[in-house]
């Protein structure tokens, strides 16, 4: 018997990797698909928020009760969604973005803890209150970002730290909130900072190793931006070259925002990543004449190499800070009689799009909150049309302007039912006076140039759960809150709805009407993502985070004075009665029927 | 006679108080050359007490100083993290708490040596004068200046009451 040469031994090595990938792929696959479990913050690479678990019902829900909670020890804002992997609970605090191992086969109780200890100096360049939105699992591993701009991947078992990848700098303003999106052997994480003249980039790490895998900036140059010969924009303003350099004044786009702090989805047949950029920088439009592209856009690229395959500028030359980057719910929709792959977006300008996934054609874009900035997106250029009376300008004061800056909805995700056709949209009410003021640039401070009081809108209530139909492009439902719906959505099998609010109340309602079903008291108010999952004892049960704070309830959770309007970039004054409603907290709460 | 007595008195404390407020120093030994030798954060030491650094702060009276300091407060964006004294990303300076003490020279050491908690250090990128008209202003902000000292109204839209309405709960106004 002879030895085998060592080629032999390497391509069979390779082989046996290659297997190894292949089998941990299918396993992943299968746990996105397990309605048991919840490995990722949207649930699913399609941002639903959906889970087919049907213990817990519209009929039972009634009698839904406390499993276990758990003080977190963070009393900042809680956006967080939880994950459940197998038998064990993952949760991520905010700063100082501590992870917790949570053993659900005694509820309770915590396998361990990992500390990753982010600069403190993190804080003061962080425009809206310590947050994170979560982490995302993937072969083994438990990877998310701290708010000093590196991602980590821990050990799921162990809790050890597998790598650690600086990506940004915190000096030059730059944070990282967002959740990674995980697509084969690449984590996809963006940056935060866009109020700190920050540019905004998507970056791709190798799973494995944390090695940067590419990086495609939302400005400057198409080399940077990873546009090449593959790209087809569909709509005529989108296309030319270099236009995230020649749609700025000279050198803006280096500090021009553009930032991927929002929610990302993946499409496996079209092969296609989607996700949004951010605000241009500074938010005084004066200042940066031009289309600001790639800011508050939808790009589509490959994950493999970032490549860009289409872009579509949702607020060309924003100015009011609508962020494009709400999540991208990935549904195919019988429209006009015709099976559509498309990408539901409810926006922060105040529209749902619904956009064809495959060419970026905007089918439509109808008003879900009360609009008075735009009066629509032309379905023939794709241009949103701004209403003149109401651009900010240097020195004058605008009234009614409506939404807000943090939009008709901010980063708060929505769920879809498969069972209803309804996409859960949480959202806020809010209108805003604001008046221009000169921004200077100083690298790590904030690059704003705007003053702005925000305030509700009509109606009075400051918050919404809005039921959307898509296919018909109307509400069939709303609820109304008194303080905005900051909280994620969950929709279930058992046609339930879950949902926090910021005065401290977990709720159920009927995902077909809107009933009230169901509400629990917390400890302080919900900004957090809701999920559901079967426990290893077969029962399902709800989870969600509690802790006020984010943007909305900064106001509570970083103690502000409110007699001064502009607090929170103004939104502190819509706010002055939440510390009447809420304290301060960080508690994780687990529900589960008796 | 008696009336006439007031006037003087009136004149005396006009030129006396008055100057200082309205007082323009273009050219100056800059006031805080010299550091305080002893800075504290807390109020609190062990062993004996201490009696506190002496520091005042050389425009405690100087108008122009507090409006030049407001000018200054939005040229280099305090205003984005602090806002117009309710906070954001920073804590409010219109309230009576302060983390790391209302004393003078102590809002001196946060502007110009930063804190670790996220106040950039802005020693080296402003100049001490500076620095001290910032520290005014912000004295203001929360009513620790006399009144005739504190900025008067806004030229920008109206966000929060003018630095004439605001008192201390906690310091008297130097008189």
């Amino acid at each position: 018997m002879t030895a085998p040469r060592p080629a032999t031994l390497a391509v069979l090595g390779s082989l046996l990797a290659l297997l190894a990938a292949a089998a941990s792929r299918r396993t992943l696959d299968a746990a996105l698909a397990d309605d048991g479990q919840w490995v990722r913050p949207a649930k699913d690479l399609a941002a639903t928020r959906y889970s087919s678990l049907d213990q817990v019902t519209a009929a039972n829900v009634k009698t839904l009760r406390l499993a276990w909670s758990f003080d977190l020890g963070v009393e900042r804002g809680e956006e967080a969604a939880p994950l459940v992997v197998g038998d064990t609970m993952y949760v991520v605090t905010p700063f100082p973005n501590v992870l917790y191992a949570f053993d659900l086969t005694r509820p309770g109780t915590v396998r361990w803890k990992y500390e990753p200890t982010p600069a403190t100096e993190a804080q003061g360049v962080a425009c809206c209150d310590v947050v994170t939105r979560g982490a995302a699992y993937a072969d083994g591993l438990v990877v998310f970002n701290t708010l000093d701009a590196h991602t980590v991947a821990v050990d799921a078992r162990s809790g050890r730290e597998q790598w650690k990848t600086r990506l940004g700098e915190i000096a030059r303003g730059e944070t990282m909130t967002m959740a990674p999106l995980i697509v084969g052997d690449k984590v996809l994480v963006g940056n935060s900072g866009g109020e700190m003249g920050v540019r905004g980039w998507l970056t791709a790490l190798d799973l494995h190793s944390g090695r940067l895998a590419w990086r495609a900036y939302s400005t400057g140059p198409d080399r940077d931006v990873l546009i090449g010969p593959g790209f087809k924009p569909f709509y005529t303003f989108d296309q030319g070259r270099d236009l995230g350099v020649t749609s700025w004044p000279p050198e803006a786009w280096k500090i021009g925002g553009g930032t991927v702090w929002g929610w990302l989805s993946y499409d496996p047949e079209l092969d296609l990543v989607y996700y949004g950029t951010a605000n241009p920088g500074p938010w005084n439009a004066e200042q940066r004449p031009g289309d600001n592209k790639w800011t508050a856009t939808i790009f589509a690229r490959r994950p493999a190499t970032g490549e860009a395959v289409w872009a579509y500028q949702v607020s060309p030359h924003d100015l009011y800070d609508y962020d494009g980057v709400n999540e991208l719910v990935l549904l195919d929709l019988d429209l006009a009689g015709r099976r559509r792959k498309v990408a539901v977006r409810p926006d922060r300008n105040g529209y749902v799009y619904v956009l064809d996934r495959a060419t970026g054609e905007v089918l439509s874009a109808t008003p879900f909150g009360h609009v008075t900035t735009t009066k629509g997106v032309d379905l023939t250029s794709g241009r949103l049309t701004y209403v003149d009376a109401k651009k900010p300008e240097l020195g004058k004061v605008v009234r009614g302007v409506c939404p807000a800056a943090p939009g008709a909805k901010d980063w708060q995700p929505s769920s879809w039912s498969p069972r209803t056709g309804l996409l859960y949209i949480p959202h806020q009410n809010l209108c805003m006076d604001v008046e221009g003021v000169e921004a200077s640039y100083i690298a790590g401070t904030p690059y704003v140039g705007s003053a702005t009081r925000m305030y509700a809108g009509p109606g009075g209530h400051r918050g919404l759960l809005t039921a959307w139909d898509p296919v018909n492009a109307r509400a069939a439902w709303r609820i109304t809150e008194r303080f905005p719906v900051w909280s994620g959505t969950l929709a279930t099998g058992g046609d339930v709805v879950f949902y926090g609010t910021m005065d401290r109340a977990f709720k159920a309602v009927h995902a077909r009407t809107g009933e009230p079903l169901w509400r629990f008291e917390t400890v302080s108010g919900i900004i957090g993502q809701p999920i559901t999952y079967r426990g290893p004892d077969g029962r399902q049960y709800v989870a969600v985070l509690s802790g006020v704070g984010g943007w909305a309830g900064a106001i509570v959770s970083a103690g502000l004075d409110a007699r001064d309007a502009s607090a929170a970039l103004g939104f502190a004054h819509a706010m002055r009665d939440l510390p009447g409603a809420t304290p301060k907290g960080g508690r994780l709460y687990v529900f589960a029927l008796p | 006679m008696r009336a006439a007595a007031v006037l003087g008195l009136l004149g005396a404390l006009l030129v006396l108080t008055g100057c200082q407020r309205e007082q323009r120093r273009f050219s100056e030994v800059a006031p805080a050359s010299g550091r305080p030798d002893r800075l504290r954060a807390s109020g609190f030491n062990p062993g004996d007490r201490q009696a506190p650094a002496e520091f005042r702060n050389p425009y405690e009276r100087n108008a122009w100083a507090a409006a030049e300091g407001k000018r200054l407060y939005a040229a280099f964006n305090c205003i984005g993290c602090h806002a117009n004294g309710g906070g954001g990303i920073g804590p409010p300076l219109m309230d009576p708490a302060w983390i790391y003490g209302g004393e003078p020279v102590e809002i001196y050491a946060s502007i110009v040596e930063g804190r670790p908690n996220g106040m950039p250090a802005f020693g080296g990128r402003i100049t001490d004068s500076q620095a001290w008209q910032l520290v005014t202003y912000v004295q203001s902000m929360s009513g620790l200046l006399r009144k005739d000292v504190r900025p008067s109204r806004s030229d920008h839209m109206s966000v929060r009451p003018s630095e004439q309405s605001g008192t201390s709960e906690r310091r008297k106004p130097p008189q």
